[in-house]
């Protein structure tokens, strides 16, 4: 410790015997973000409350002032216990009215983990806080009240934490004492929870039962459950697994600022040039090859730096200067990458948004595009349908957007961009929409992928799809084959349908994304063999009204698999 | 392997990005600099975030006259340190200029005036965006504080019409006269900033540390005794540190014998107050205290 001061000797004692030994945090413990959204009635404040109340993060002052405010607000001979729920009210317009109305974030730690919470208001109107909260969380808590079971806000929560694609859904079955701490009601609530969130794409959901009044299962095991034999509500925010939630597997680094430090004292640094950045997906190593995008150019990783070093790799979400082997001319929005692994680079893409100002959704409204480190001009060129964020109907007879809307959207920009559909990287899948007239910030996006090719289709040609494909006696679609015999099954299975005289093409997985919608457009069979990029096909399709038929293909079953795809397809 | 990074690196890489992202995407950027704790951790981040290259911005001190000596030696020689640039800022010259009014009586304090001199100095120098320290958890009105926040051409928070932040995609276009306010260790804890300060081995202004001063009581709270204060209380010699860095006037110290970092950590960690409540006169005077201030463009 030299240098720093007065920590020459360790002899201080300053602790005075009624300073109560907390437990040391570990240094390596991780930071978990989470969000939760709730009403004024479903208990999420008094959660919160709870949460920060059991883990000792409130402070006595902070607790002096909300036993004072629960006075006034209850009345001096109101509950002796303090109004948890106070613990996390902010502004004073909220206090007045007596609801949170925007995204209040809330600090505590654990020996285990620190924790960040980003708490929001539940109602459909602050959808748009919601989507905020939810954006950088690692975990939703989706509050459903014991007695009413699954309601419309629990539902709207869960699909605002699919959307954001939050990895980690918590169903708090909250208010477990008014049920008598009955199981049958926890039950209920899984059944219907589960039975809706079929609809989604959630993939880890964890129920359970507390009582935030009186801290049942949320720091401390309830004994009034014994059937319940769960984590605790804390257990498993400690727990639950995140550190492959990032994706490690595509590297991109969004390159943020150029090092230069030409005028330097220091000879040494004369012709050091760097590449700063937050590593946004992949592990990076020294001596990787690498692309720079949009140019292209090649070359290799000479050296990873920080200020305390260099080190010999680097994963999202570290923030790190990357020297490159070669004088290129690379600068803030350009994209590395490895050669073999590279984003999509597009100038019209498809993509989900929030709508987050007053001012409805302009077609010919001029909007700057934030995509990680680049931003560009954009268009709002087409607005496919509307989603309602509680009954998930798909609304396509609208033309514009509203605040709080979530609508599907094809967005044209005057530079290309280098992303990744959101659900594979919810860093390079991320953008905001800033209107150049106010600055507002209007919309939160999630890209979907290419716009397709198929939408300039009664541009490029004189036939309707529907009169190329009567006038050929064919229907296009796309087959998708995943598990390890794809590709032997792909090679059949082409072969069996131009046998069949079905027009079929078997594809590069490469090329699937900007070529398998034009082909099924045109009336063929596209046939690809796995690839990473189903979620982008997918949308292309979805958006252009193809057939994509995903089939897994068992080692043992190729035969039978190409013969039930080749009857599937006749069917139709 | 696993990929897990250790929570004070996820936070630190945060405010990296932070301040990368502002300095390429505002013209003039500044820094304040209050030789505190806070602001410490700042000076940290930007090294790590810029060089070997030069800080791509000045630091300012908006000093009220009434700084503990201490501090301002620490904040002149660390920065001379770091070969970077300093403004100094003065109430003193509002005062004289006329843009402030000197309050007077028992409890006045140049705390308030201070926003004026920085919204000058913010002006004189043209500077577009602002870092400061200040954290959500160190009080409720910044709990809903954004990382970016806006400040219109009259330097006011306005906090019913904050433009949302999502993802790490922050919007920083604003109009000629408008700022941003900046602050990178938002998501940091007292704690975390105490266990970074260790961890790095950061210097401190000894005023941090357990030492024997004259103070005074008042409203339950240790001030310092000195020039700047009208003070009847009885004066007396105690062993105090201070756990925040405001001037004289308006922060309290506390009862401490903790003479190292180590020792000021394990103090933090068992503490049940926090760190406004114990030691900033300044935020007691209503319970919206903090939320007024803001809103006229205070730190």
């Amino acid at each position: 410790m030299a240098g720093v001061n007065g920590s020459s000797n360790g002899n201080g004692n300053g602790h005075g015997p009624d300073h109560a030994p907390t437990p040391a945090r570990e240094a390596s413990g991780e930071l978990l973000r989470f969000a939760t959204a709730g009403s004024v009635d479903d208990g999420k404040s008094t959660l919160i409350g709870r949460l920060l109340y059991d883990t000792k993060a409130i402070f006595e002052d902070q607790l002096d002032q909300v036993a004072r405010a629960s006075e006034r607000r209850h009345g001096a001979n109101g509950s002796a216990t303090p109004d948890l729920a106070l613990l996390t009210d902010g502004l004073r317009a909220e206090r007045e009215q007596g609801i949170t109305i925007d995204v209040a974030y809330r600090y505590f730690s654990t020996p285990k983990r620190a924790f960040i919470i980003a708490d929001t208001p539940g109602h459909v109107r602050y959808t748009r806080n919601m989507v905020t909260g939810a954006s950088t969380a690692d975990l939703a808590l989706v509050l459903v009240d014991a007695r009413n079971g699954v309601v419309e806000q629990s539902r709207r929560h869960a699909f605002i934490a699919s959307l954001l694609r939050i990895p980690h859904i918590v169903v708090v079955v909250n208010k477990m004492d008014l049920v008598g701490f009955e199981q049958e009601a926890f039950d209920r609530v899984v059944a219907d929870f589960t039975d809706f969130a079929r609809k989604l794409d959630v993939s880890d959901t964890t129920f359970i039962p507390v009582s935030a009044l009186q801290g049942d299962n949320v720091v401390d095991r309830s004994e009034n459950m014994p059937w319940y034999d769960g984590p605790t509500l804390l257990h498993h925010l400690e727990h639950v697994h995140i550190a492959s939630d990032r994706n490690l597997r595509d590297a991109r680094f969004p390159v943020q600022w150029v090092v230069r430090p030409g005028d330097a004292q220091d000879e040494r640094l004369h012709d050091y040039r760097g590449y700063a950045g937050q590593v946004a997906g992949g592990v990076l190593r020294p001596g990787d090859e690498v692309v720079v995008l949009p140019s292209g150019a090649r070359t290799t990783i000479a050296g990873i730096d920080t200020f305390d070093g260099p080190v010999e790799e680097a994963f999202p979400p570290m923030s790190v200067t990357l020297r490159l082997a070669d004088d290129l001319d690379v600068s803030r929005g350009d994209m590395i990458c490895r050669a073999a692994n590279r984003p999509l680079l597009e100038r019209r893409v498809e993509a989900e948004v929030c709508w987050m100002a007053e001012t409805p959704s302009d077609p010919r409204g001029r909007y700057r595009l934030k995509h990680t480190t680049q931003t560009t001009r954009a268009v709002v060129e087409n607005l496919r349908h509307r989603i309602d964020v509680t009954t998930l109907h798909r609304d396509p007879t609208i033309d514009h957007l509203e605040l709080n809307d979530i609508g599907r959207v094809t967005i044209r920009t005057a530079a290309p961009i280098a992303f990744d559909p959101y659900a594979r990287n919810r860093t390079t899948g991320a953008f905001i929409l800033v209107d150049e007239a106010t600055n507002d910030t209007v919309a939160a996006g999630m890209l979907l992928g290419a716009a397709s090719e198929v939408d300039e289709a009664p541009d490029g040609g004189k036939l309707s799809r529907e009169e190329r494909w009567d006038r050929l006696g064919v229907r296009g679609a796309t087959v998708w084959l995943t598990g390890p015999a794809a590709a032997e099954a792909a090679t059949a299975l082409e072969g069996r349908l131009v046998d069949a005289g079905t027009p079929a093409y078997e594809l590069d997985p490469e090329r699937a994304l900007s070529t398998a919608a034009t082909l099924a457009d045109a009336g063929l069979i596209a046939v690809v063999a796995g690839g990473t990029d189903l979620d982008a096909v997918r949308a292309a399709h979805t958006g252009a009204g193809l057939d994509l038929l995903v089939v897994e293909v068992a080692p043992d079953a190729v035969a039978e698999t190409v013969e039930r795809v080749a009857a599937q397809l006749a069917r139709r | 392997m696993t990929y897990e990074l250790p929570h004070l690196d996820a936070l630190e890489s945060e405010a990296i990005h932070v301040m990368r992202e502002v300095a390429a995407t505002f013209e003039r950027p500044v820094l304040l600099f209050s030789g505190g704790k806070d602001s410490v951790v700042l000076l940290r981040i930007a090294e790590k975030a810029f060089r070997p290259g030069k800080f791509p911005f000045p630091m300012m001190q908006v000093a009220t006259g009434h700084e503990f000596p201490e501090v301002t030696d620490f904040i002149h020689r660390r920065i001379a340190e770091l070969g970077e640039r300093l403004i100094v800022a003065k109430v003193q010259d509002s005062i004289d200029s006329g843009r402030a009014v000197e309050e007077t009586g028992k409890g006045a304090s140049r705390n308030r005036l201070q926003t004026v001199t920085l919204l000058d100095a913010i002006t004189e120098h043209r500077f577009d965006a602002a870092f400061g320290g200040a954290r959500r958890d160190e009080e409720r009105a910044r709990a809903k504080e954004r990382i970016l926040s806006f400040r219109d051409e009259l330097g006011q928070w306005d906090p019913k019409n904050q433009r949302p932040e999502v993802w790490n995609l922050y919007n920083g276009r604003i109009k000629p006269g408008e700022h941003v306010r900046v602050f990178p260790i938002s998501n940091w804890t007292e704690l975390d900033v105490w266990e970074y300060i260790a961890r790095e081995r950061l210097e401190l202004p000894s005023i941090y540390f357990a030492h024997e001063r004259e103070v005074f009581r008042r409203d339950g709270m240790l001030y310092a005794a000195s020039e700047h204060v009208e003070a009847d209380e009885e004066r007396f010699t105690t062993s105090v540190r201070y756990r925040t860095v405001g001037d004289m006037v308006v922060t309290g110290a506390v009862q401490s014998t903790a003479t190292t970092l180590e020792d000021v950590v394990a103090e933090i960690a068992a503490t049940r107050i926090t760190e406004r409540g114990e030691t900033r006169a300044d935020d007691r005077v209503t319970e919206a205290a903090m939320e007024d201030r803001k809103r006229e463009g205070y730190f």
